[in-house]
């Protein structure tokens, strides 16, 4: 069990990422008991066995960095969670990832972000579509945790549209012109 | 300038409450070196050789007296009592400690400044003409688009963890001031045959340890779809650039390895899904972002007398006018350069003094604002030419009246080695000694139109590859040396520099510069400017001059053993 961060709050949570260790094939690791979130090579190696479970809400699917997310365009349904792998934090793909995932490909399940998830990205994280953030393992005690729900507000009128808020703010809020402003 | 509303308020200062919590965090061991390292970047602060560098935004380079005075007392109370203009337009502080940052932060959000994402792998502050709104050639005034792209770009989460750091300039002149050709996207502001508005876009320029030219990836871009078309841009770069090599990490190099057609196919692919969706500008924002720049509205007057006059008999005023004073759109207006390279002075640095100076000229005859240039100097935008002979003499009290702008001695430098991490070798020492031995006006202006640019390591701040004369500081087993290129420009005519040879000593710099200059005076044509004369004779005779002359002082014993 890990703590994840979903609508707000921390929640316990039951998933495993699994993770291929050198030597290990796609085609024939076994999965650990429980649910499983499986990288999207041994998803497509092993679609047809997965995909049973995977409707029954026990396997979901992790995407790397450069995984092309049109991968698992006629999965999308299927698929209890998607979850975008973060090498690194300062690592960026996962943001068009997973925006992709939600405008271009209208995944509207759960995503989550895994990897190294740190809580001064959250407020990125969210914008960009996903619902679920499981940081980094071991990052935070249960009080630091706490205290980073925080930054999940860091910014409460963003300028730009994103994937949580796709009108701009010159299209949310009414923003006035000077002049009339003076008088 | 623009004036902030109440969202835009809020940005700042939330982003000051952000910073200040995770500056806490990091002192209270919570964060890691690695971790904070982005975060304090996106802030504009570095750790530098002597102490944390603190680089805050003038975005495009408007600033008014108010801020300027802020600047003034950030350098007398958190630094040594001077701050320095960068080659971008910024304003940079060398002594700030750590602790100090988030109050300093606090107080330029006070006046409507911070320092976000003038570091760091994200899209850094947009730079513009320092002449827009009143430059004669103008097409069309860039200042409201760079303040549109500003707020797009503010925390883009999309983008704030790009493969490199991304920047953006947009011109809306016939000379462009705004170097677009050597920036990752450069925006021409133009008008299509229908007469409508909208954007030239190149893609892919830089200097830094490859310097290339942008490259045309859209020829019309309209205005509506602007910020959907940079969305396709950095999404493609987002998702393909390079995060192996931090060397091969920019966007050119990912326009290098695909083409421009392929990647202006990819961007054109990603913009098909963009087009006309919820970023799309409107007429009312751009009419609102306009209506918040507070320019006075002027009207044409008579030329004056007083002026002319004392152009025709004061010789002194007559040579500073003839540099430093430009042509304003409105008659009976102009536009004045200040100085930020008296000879034997650290390239745009200011003291807090002459921050708090340089704020009551604005006041007192630019209408409280002021721009920074890339160049290292400020510009007073708007002065009644009745006024100039009266702001002259109040820049000269302080120091700021340098006749020299576009001479050899306005010279382009980055921080160097006196101050940089990342040097190779000083800059500043190589620029004063340059001042120094050209220090008679009349020979200046004989030489005429130059541009000596100054970088102290291939990251190519001080932008020597456009400099006419460029000076790349190198290391040479563990010495500072420095390789010289020549016909380097940039403006409509953007090229880079070719290198003459061998690298040089740092004593041996202004006699190199020397050689270059006796052998442009030898051969050029009436009027040629040392650039021309380049081009026309090619950088072979300039070479050849250089080192035949470096060899007979070494004969004769002259150079210092290094
Ligand atoms: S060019 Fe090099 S030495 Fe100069 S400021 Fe940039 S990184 Fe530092």
């Amino acid at each position: 069990m890990s703590d994840i961060i979903k609508n707000g709050r921390i929640q316990a949570d039951d998933w495993t990422v699994l993770r291929l260790a050198e030597g290990e094939e796609a085609a024939t690791v076994a999965l650990p008991a429980g649910r499983v979130i499986v990288p999207l090579a041994l998803w497509q190696a092993r679609r047809d066995a997965l995909l049973e479970q995977a409707r029954a809400g026990a396997v979901g699917v992790w995407l790397a960095g450069d995984d092309d997310p049109t991968a698992l365009a006629a999965d999308l349904a299927a698929l209890p969670v998607i979850a975008v792998d973060f090498p690194k934090f300062a690592d960026g793909r996962g943001y068009s990832l997973a925006t992709l995932l939600r405008t271009r490909h209208g995944y509207t399940g759960a995503l989550r972000a895994i990897g190294d998830v740190l809580r001064d990205q959250f407020f990125f994280l969210l914008r960009c579509g996903f619902s679920e953030l499981q940081p980094r393992a071991g990052k935070y005690t249960a009080a630091q945790l706490e205290a980073a729900l925080a930054s999940l507000r860091d910014f409460s009128e963003p300028y730009q549209g994103a994937v949580d808020r796709p009108e701009p703010l010159f299209r949310r809020q009414p923003r006035r012109p000077l002049a009339r402003e003076a008088a | 300038m623009y004036q902030y509303d109440e969202y835009d308020q809020r940005i700042v200062d939330e982003r000051v409450a952000q910073f200040a919590d995770q500056t806490r965090r990091y002192l209270g061991g919570e964060l890691s070196d690695d971790e904070f390292r982005p975060l304090r970047l996106q802030n504009g602060l570095y750790i530098q050789r002597h102490a944390p560098m603190l680089r805050i935004a003038a975005p495009y380079g408007n600033l008014n007296s108010k801020q300027l005075r802020t600047l003034g007392h950030i350098a007398r109370t958190y630094d040594r009592g001077y701050g320095h203009i960068t080659t971008r337009q910024n304003i940079q502080f060398n002594w700030p400690r750590l602790e100090d940052v988030p109050e300093i932060l606090g107080l330029l959000a006070n006046v409507q400044m911070h320092a976000i994402q003038t570091s760091g792998n994200c899209i850094r502050n947009v730079t513009s003409d320092p002449f827009a709104g009143v430059a004669a050639d103008e097409r069309v005034d860039p200042r409201p688009w760079c303040e549109i792209l500003r707020q797009w770009s503010t925390f883009h989460p999309e983008f704030a963890f790009l493969p490199r750091k991304f920047k953006i300039a947009v011109n809306g002149a016939a000379e462009d001031r705004a170097v677009i050709q050597v920036h990752d996207i450069g925006l021409d502001i133009v008008r299509n045959a229908a007469g409508e508005l909208g954007f030239r876009v190149l893609v892919g320029g830089g200097l830094g340890r490859t310097p290339i030219i942008g490259e045309e990836v859209a020829a019309f871009v309209p205005w509506q779809q602007i910020l959907n078309y940079c969305e396709a841009i950095l999404r493609v770069y987002n998702q393909h650039g390079r995060r192996d090599n931090a060397y091969k990490a920019r966007i050119k190099i990912l326009v290098k390895a695909l083409g421009v057609p392929e990647f202006a196919r990819q961007v054109e692919a990603e913009f098909a899904h963009l087009e006309d969706g919820p970023s799309t500008l409107t007429q009312a924002e751009i009419d609102r972002v306009a209506s918040r720049f507070t320019d006075p509205v002027l009207s044409p007057l008579q030329a004056d007398a007083g002026y002319r006059a004392r152009l025709a008999e004061d010789k002194t005023f007559a040579a500073w006018a003839r540099r430093n004073v430009r042509e304003h759109r409105v008659p009976g207006y102009a536009s004045v350069v200040l100085s930020l390279k008296p000879h034997g002075v650290a390239p745009g640095d200011l003291t807090a003094e002459q921050f708090d100076a340089v704020a009551d000229l604005a006041d007192r005859y630019s209408f409280g604002e002021v721009r920074s240039t890339h160049e290292q100097n400020i510009v007073l935008a708007s002065v009644r030419e009745a006024d100039l002979v009266a702001l002259w003499q109040d820049a000269r009290a302080i120091g700021l009246a340098t006749p020299n702008i576009g001479l050899l001695t306005d010279i382009i430098s980055c921080p160097g080695g006196d101050f940089c991490a990342l040097a190779n070798a000083k800059s500043i020492p190589i620029a004063k000694a340059i001042q120094e031995r050209f220090d008679n006006l009349d020979y200046l202006f004989d030489i005429g139109d130059l541009e000596i640019n100054i970088s102290g390591c291939m990251n190519a701040c001080g932008h020597h590859h456009v400099g006419h004369i460029g000076i790349l500081g190198v290391d040479k087993n563990g010495a500072e040396f420095y390789q010289v290129t020549i016909g380097g420009q940039q403006g409509n005519e953007a090229a880079l520099g070719k290198v003459i040879g061998p690298s040089f000593a740092a004593a041996e710099m202004p006699d190199v510069i020397t050689s270059l200059i006796n052998n442009y005076i030898d051969h050029r044509h009436d009027d040629e400017r040392f650039i021309d004369t380049v081009r026309r004779i090619g950088v072979e005779p300039f070479k050849t001059r250089v080192y035949a002359e470096r060899g007979a002082r070494q004969q004769a014993g002259e150079i210092a053993h290094v």
